[in-house]
Order: structure tokens, then sequence, then C-alpha cells
């Protein structure tokens, strides 16, 4: 296997992975930096990677403070009761504070916003969300990161941070291959943002067969953000924060725009609403500061995802599923029709091919939805990710270390799935994040701290051996057997990855267990763990595609190790509906009004879990709320 | 689901292997034509449909759970700015077209080039705004919100 070793050096930025935040990041970074040396790489195409290649028909996350309508406070206080307390306020205040000015930046780069006619302002959806005719939203910011980067290495797979050799815990770049070439590319860089994406795959979906790919996330997002960062000793930071999504049934079209713009709602297989029935019971579990049907409907302050795919999860259990979208009223409306379809062909075309080819017409039919199986990830409605600094302004001393957005590892930078415990920020938010973060990069190396890299070439070739080992365990024994994929010596990535979401779903709160898991049920599925990852060391790729997917394989698994010990940790029910803890069935503020924290140790793979403090955003809401509160 | 190649009308020019975020379209060595090689890692994303300059390349719904029969095709336009859809059922019932714009402004034009604006000042650098901040956030001379201007404080415990 002749591949080339090719090394760009003297990088000041590197991107890893652009999506909407690595975009970010890249474009900020050359305002800041204007003489850096800038360099994007992407495993797939810039210009349709990340979550967002297909598109969007909503920017989610967008305050408003121009017209009036919120302050980025507000967001926090919406993101807390969301996910149930538990969020980093400082970084979600930051991200809030700017991300207007984002959304005005792609408008302006003609991004086409859809505007209220009457008011002026842009067409809410709802709070937070406004409507785009977002189709080219990725191809347009693409364009923007393009322009502000020296290079961009499309179809060169991230696998591995470099770490520098004369500084402990010191990135010092990154290495990985050319999906087309096969080359071994070496970035060396003093910088190094994280914009690689969350994690699809990793539990067993709901689909089967062809259908494996018709997950609600993207089927790239290979959990690569904390693969790389895990594996380089970054501190991570809420990983058993899983998010399951109650949406249309196979296709998992969105149904933000239907439930908020269209208002349709939902109801049981008979026609009966269900939800209210099972809050009761759910208010003994979680108390009534997290689920007040009451206040809620007074206040408009909204019942968490979690809690209300319950709901869903608990009328199913009780016989009286499916539960449907009722759309036969909205969709008489015309105009309202058109923008039912046009939000899946926006951005989950999937969903119009499936009611195309099912004949279900949602003017005549309540379409059916479900609950998926859980994804892990940071920028949604849950907050996986690394553990990062906030900044100067806002941060208390426990989340603050010099650089806004910088991880435990100096000159690791992240920004979208990549950051955690920042949910709600959606792609505004994640291509915010790469900017703050980008400023904080160029900052970070014009204060010298990215001096004096050292990266031994001992290092490089070890790395270089590491990512091939795949192709030449393939090679060698391959042929010991006559044809097929079935191999005493090897498993291929396909097998290692069932194994994998097999085992996440049995054992870690999957849909087959009703997302019910216990302290007995993860740690045999941390020991099956382990033997899966001595597999992983004799996974065999018979091409450079298969090598693809058996890097993309150990990230999703060092990902799934996270969480399998994020979630034995938090000794709780945090967020039913989401995953349920069988051995300890209560929300537990006594004891987990904490954040988590894991570090696995790069030497020896052990993993250490500590809480760390959780600080709120309080001003007058929070005075006023009873004592204690 | 996956997308599909119409062996007579794909010429191998590689547009779809090389937009493809999935890395799933490949040209096959004797056809010499592009084809799905890993239907259960597509995401029916449709990047590589719209990028195909023959219309090549079509999606039949993921054999698991869609019936044959059905048709959601596209035509998307960087010139004219638009995307252009069709969808038909498997009864043949409803056949719609639909119509959006992918964008405001002639493409790739309105994107700023970072390198030629001023550099930030010193002062800039210091605060905690950034590019086209304050002026941005709310398009007026409004500053950056913060814990102060807002009347917050950031304290540890338990509120709601």
């Amino acid at each position: 296997m002749a591949y080339k070793t090719i090394i760009e050096d003297e990088i000041d930025i590197l991107v890893a992975g652009a999506g909407l935040g690595g975009t970010g990041a890249a474009f900020e970074a050359r305002y800041w930096g204007k003489n850096k040396k800038i360099v994007i790489a992407e495993k797939a195409n810039i210009m349709r990677s990340g979550a967002v290649a297909q598109g969007l028909y909503a920017i989610n996350c967008y305050m408003g403070t121009r017209f009036g309508e919120n302050n980025p406070e507000d967001h926090v206080r919406y993101a807390r009761i969301d996910l149930m307390g538990m969020v980093r306020e400082d970084l979600a205040f930051d991200m809030a504070r700017h991300v207007d000015s984002t959304v005005h930046n792609f408008e302006e780069w003609g991004l086409p916003i859809m505007r209220n006619e009457k008011k002026g302002s842009y067409l809410r959806e709802g709070r937070w969300q406004i409507m785009i005719h977002g189709e080219s939203y990725k191809p347009i910011v693409a364009e923007a990161a393009k322009k502000s980067a020296d290079k961009v290495f499309n179809r060169v797979c991230i696998t591995h941070l470099l770490m520098d050799d004369s500084k402990e815990n010191r990135v010092a770049g990154a290495v990985g291959f050319n999906v087309r070439t096969g080359n071994y590319h070496v970035f060396k860089s003093k910088t190094v943002i994280c914009g690689a994406g969350g994690a699809s795959n990793i539990f067993k979906p709901r689909s089967v067969g062809e259908g494996a790919g018709r997950v609600w996330y993207a089927p790239w997002s290979s959990g690569s953000a904390y693969g790389l960062m895990i594996e380089a000793g970054a501190k991570m930071t809420q990983m058993e924060n899983r998010i399951v999504l109650a949406r249309f049934k196979d296709g998992y079209g969105p149904v933000g725009a239907y439930f908020l713009h269209l208002k349709t709602y939902t109801q049981n297989a008979y026609g009966e609403e269900y939800e209210s029935k099972w809050f009761p019971a759910l208010q003994e579990m979680v108390g009534k500061e997290y689920l007040d049907p009451e206040v809620s409907h007074r206040t408009h302050r909204p019942i968490p995802t979690c809690l209300r795919n319950h709901a869903i999860i608990s009328e199913v259990n009780a016989g009286r599923g499916p539960i449907h979208m009722v759309t036969m009223e909205a969709f008489q409306d015309p105009h309202l029709e058109e923008i039912g379809w046009h939000n899946f062909l926006g951005m989950t075309v999937g969903q119009a091919v499936l009611w195309a080819a099912t004949d279900v017409d949602p003017k005549y039919e309540n379409p059916e939805l479900t609950t998926s199986e859980p994804y892990v990830m940071g920028s949604h409605a849950t907050g996986c990710g690394a553990w990062c600094s906030g900044p100067e302004d806002v941060s208390p001393p426990e989340y603050y270390w010099g650089y806004n957005r910088m991880t435990t590892v100096e000159g690791l930078f992240g920004a979208g799935d990549a950051v955690g415990g920042t949910p709600h920020a959606f792609s505004s938010g994640s291509f915010t994040e790469g900017r703050l973060a980008a400023k904080a990069a160029c900052k970070y190396i014009d204060d010298g701290k990215g001096e004096g890299i050292v990266v031994s070439d001992k290092q490089i070739a070890d790395l270089k051996e590491k990512i091939y080992k795949p192709l030449e365990t393939h090679r060698v024994y391959s042929n010991e057997v006559v044809a097929g994929s079935v191999n005493p010596n090897f498993i291929n990535p396909r097998q290692g990855l069932d194994r994998l979401q097999k085992l996440m779903d049995e054992y870690c709160g999957g849909f087959g267990v009703n997302y019910m898991t216990n302290d007995k049920l993860l740690n045999i599925g941390l020991k099956k763990m382990y033997l899966l990852g001595q597999d992983l060391e004799k996974v065999a790729a018979s091409d450079i595609h298969e090598l693809l997917r058996a890097w993309e394989l150990k990230h999703r698994f060092l990902t799934s190790e996270s969480v399998f010990h994020h979630t034995l940790f938090r000794k709780e029910t945090r967020w039913p509906g989401y995953y349920y803890r069988g051995d300890a069935m209560k929300l537990d503020d006594e004891n987990w009004h904490v954040l988590t924290v894991s570090r696995r140790d790069p030497k020896t793979g052990e993993y250490t879990m500590e809480k760390a403090p959780l600080y709120h955003l309080v001003g007058d809401i929070e005075k006023a709320a009873p004592e204690g509160h | 689901m996956p997308t599909f190649v119409y062996m007579t009308r794909c010429d191998g020019c590689g547009e779809c292997v090389d937009i493809c975020p999935s890395d799933i379209m490949h040209i096959d060595k004797t056809l010499r034509r592009a084809y799905n090689i890993e239907p259960n890692m597509c995401w029916e994303c449709y990047s590589c449909v719209k990028a195909c300059p023959h219309q090549a390349i079509d999606v039949r719904g993921y054999a698991d759970f869609a019936p044959l029969g059905h048709s959601v095709r596209v035509i998307r336009d960087e010139d004219k700015g638009t995307i252009a859809w069709r969808i038909k059922f498997r009864n043949g019932k409803k056949d719609m077209e639909l119509l959006a714009p992918i964008t405001t402004k002639p493409w790739g034009s309105a994107t700023p080039k970072l390198a030629d604006e001023p550099a930030p000042s010193k002062e800039m650098r210091d605060s905690e705004l950034l590019f086209n901040e304050p002026k941005y956030i709310r398009m007026d001379e409004g500053g950056l919100h913060t814990l102060e201007s807002n009347g917050l404080t950031i304290k540890k415990g338990v509120y709601y």
C-alpha cells in the first residue's frame, strides 16, 4: 500500500469537519487572523456536508432583539426548562447574544428568509424559529467559508488529533486520509477547531435493511466530534443526555412547523387527547418545578421535549397507539398545505417520498408519529459534547480557563455538536459558536500559546500505521476463506456497527427496550463494549471506502463508550422520555442538580467521572420564583 | 432508498460522486457510470439528484417501508435561483408541482471576502464582539448584551 504522506505545515487554524460549526469558524477566523493560515479538512464536500447538507426550512435559533421579540436570557430559560435544568448557561447566553448577527449576515449573503408582511419582521414559526427557503443554506455558508480559508481539503477524513510531543495536553494538528486517493494527510497546526458531527446510528435504528439510512440525524454524522476529542483526552460533559425525537413515522419528517405554524396537534389512535392524563404521575417523578401544566398553560412555559415523548411512549404502551398528527384540519387551507409539503422538501425529502409511496395525503388522513431511536449530539434539544471554557465576562471560575470554547486540551476548540451543555443552538447557533471559537483561537495564537510545538516523526508514522491497519488486516486474512464476509480473524465495519447498535439498544436504553436501562444492564453492556473494543482492533477494510466506514465506526464506538459511563454515573431519571434508569426512576435534584464531566485517560483508556456545579442566570424572574426555586 | 442511476442517461461525469455527503455514489469500473454502492447509508438527501446535469439520478423509497410506484423529482437552477419539485403519488391521485427560491442574490456573488475588510482594532479584539458587531446584532447602534446590561447574575444552586 504505497499511499503518499502529504504534510501541510505551519497552519494556524485547522478546522476539522466543516458543517455549520466548522464553516462559521473558518469564515470568522479570517477577520481576526488576517495573515493566519486557515485550513479546512472535511470528509465530504463542504458544499453539501454536515447535518444541513440537505437544507433546512427553518432557523430554529433566532432571538429577534432587533424586532423587540426576545432577549438572550429568555432563550437560556427556554433551554433550561427544556433540558430539565441541565445547561451550561454561560455558553448558552453567549451564543444567544451573538446569534442574531449571524442570521443577519446569512440574509445578506442571499439566504431567503421569509418575512411577516404586516410586522416587517421575520416570519415566525414559533417563539424561537423563523422560516426560510433553505434548500441552499449549506452551499451559501460554505461559499463564505471557502472565501476565508487558505485551503479546503474536501474528502479528507480526520481520524486522529496530533498532540504536542514537547508539552503535555496540547494539540498540534490532526491526521487523516483522503477517501478517494487513499493518501495520508498530516496537518500540523497551532490550533484545531473541531467542527465534526454528533452521532447517528449508534443505537439500533427502527428501520431495517435498506432503510437503515433513514435516520433522523444524518447517517454521516459519525460521532467524530466526540471520537476525536475523547481520544485526545478532552473532558466531556452530559454525554448521557441522548435525544429521542417524536417524528412522522419511518420518514422522520420534521414536526416543528406542523405544531407551531400549521397548528396541527396530536391524538391517540382513538381520537383522544392523551398527554394530560400522563402528567400527574410524571409530575411525581420529576417534581412540580419541572412539570406544572397549569403554569405552562398560564405563562406559555414549554413542556420539556422529553416529557412530551414520555406521554407518547406511555400511551403507546397502554395499547392506544399509534399517535397521529392531526393534519386534516390545517391542510384544508391550500396555503398551509403547500407549506406542509415545502417543509419536507426543504429538509427531509424522504418523508415526501414516503407519503407519495404510501398515498398518504395529510389533507384526508392524519399521519402516524413515532418516537425515534436515540441520538447523541449537542445542538438540538440535547447538550452532549466537550467541556469547554466560556466567555470571560459571563463565566464563573469553574467554567472559565482563558479562551472561549476551548476544551480542556490546550489549543483544541469546539463548535456545534462538539461543545457540551449548549442545547438549542441548531444551525445558526452552531455557526455562531464556530465564530466565537475562531476569535478565541486567534487570540490564543497571538498570545503565543501555540509556540514551540513539536510533532515527532514517530507520532506521524505510528498514526499512519494505525490508520491503514484495517486494510492490512483484510489483506492478510481475507484469502484464508473461500469467499464471503465470514472470517474468523476479523469483522467488517458493517458487522461491527450492527453489534454496536444492538448493544446500545439493549443495554443503554434504546427503542427496543422502551428506553429503559439500569446499573446492572449498563455494567453488562460495558463488559460487552470492552470486547467490542478489542474486536475493533481487528476490523478489516477491503477498500478505501470501507476504511472510511471503519474509522467512522471507531468514532461511534468511543462516543458510545462515553455514553455508557455517563449514563451509569448519573443515578437518576433526569429526562423521562429520553431514557429511564429503572433503579432510580425519579429526578433527584438533591444529588444530581449538576453537570456530569468525564475524562478518558488516553494512555490507559480508564474513565474518571466527576460532578461539576450548575450555575444559572438569575434575573427578576428567578428572584420572583418561590423560595428555593 | 435510495438513489439509483438510469443507465441510458448517465455519462459518468462524476458530479454525484463529487457531492455525495455519504461517499456512496461511485463510478462502476466496467460500465463507467455512477451507482449507489451502499443504499443503507443513503439519507435520500437528494444532493446527487440535484447535482446531476442529466437528471440521471432518481430515488426509489426505502424498500423496508416504501411501496413502489411513486416519484419525487427535482430541478435545482442556480442561475434562476430556484428549485422546482414534482411529487407524484403511487395511486396517481396527487400530482403536485412546487417551486421555491434558493437564494435572493445572483449565485455566489454576495458572500464577503473577510481578507479585504479593514482589520479590527485592539479595542475590538479585547471586546466580546464578532465581525460586523455590534451593528448586526440589532441593526442599530445598540451594544452587545451582557449580564450587567440585562440585570443578571450567574449563581450556583437550583433555580427555575
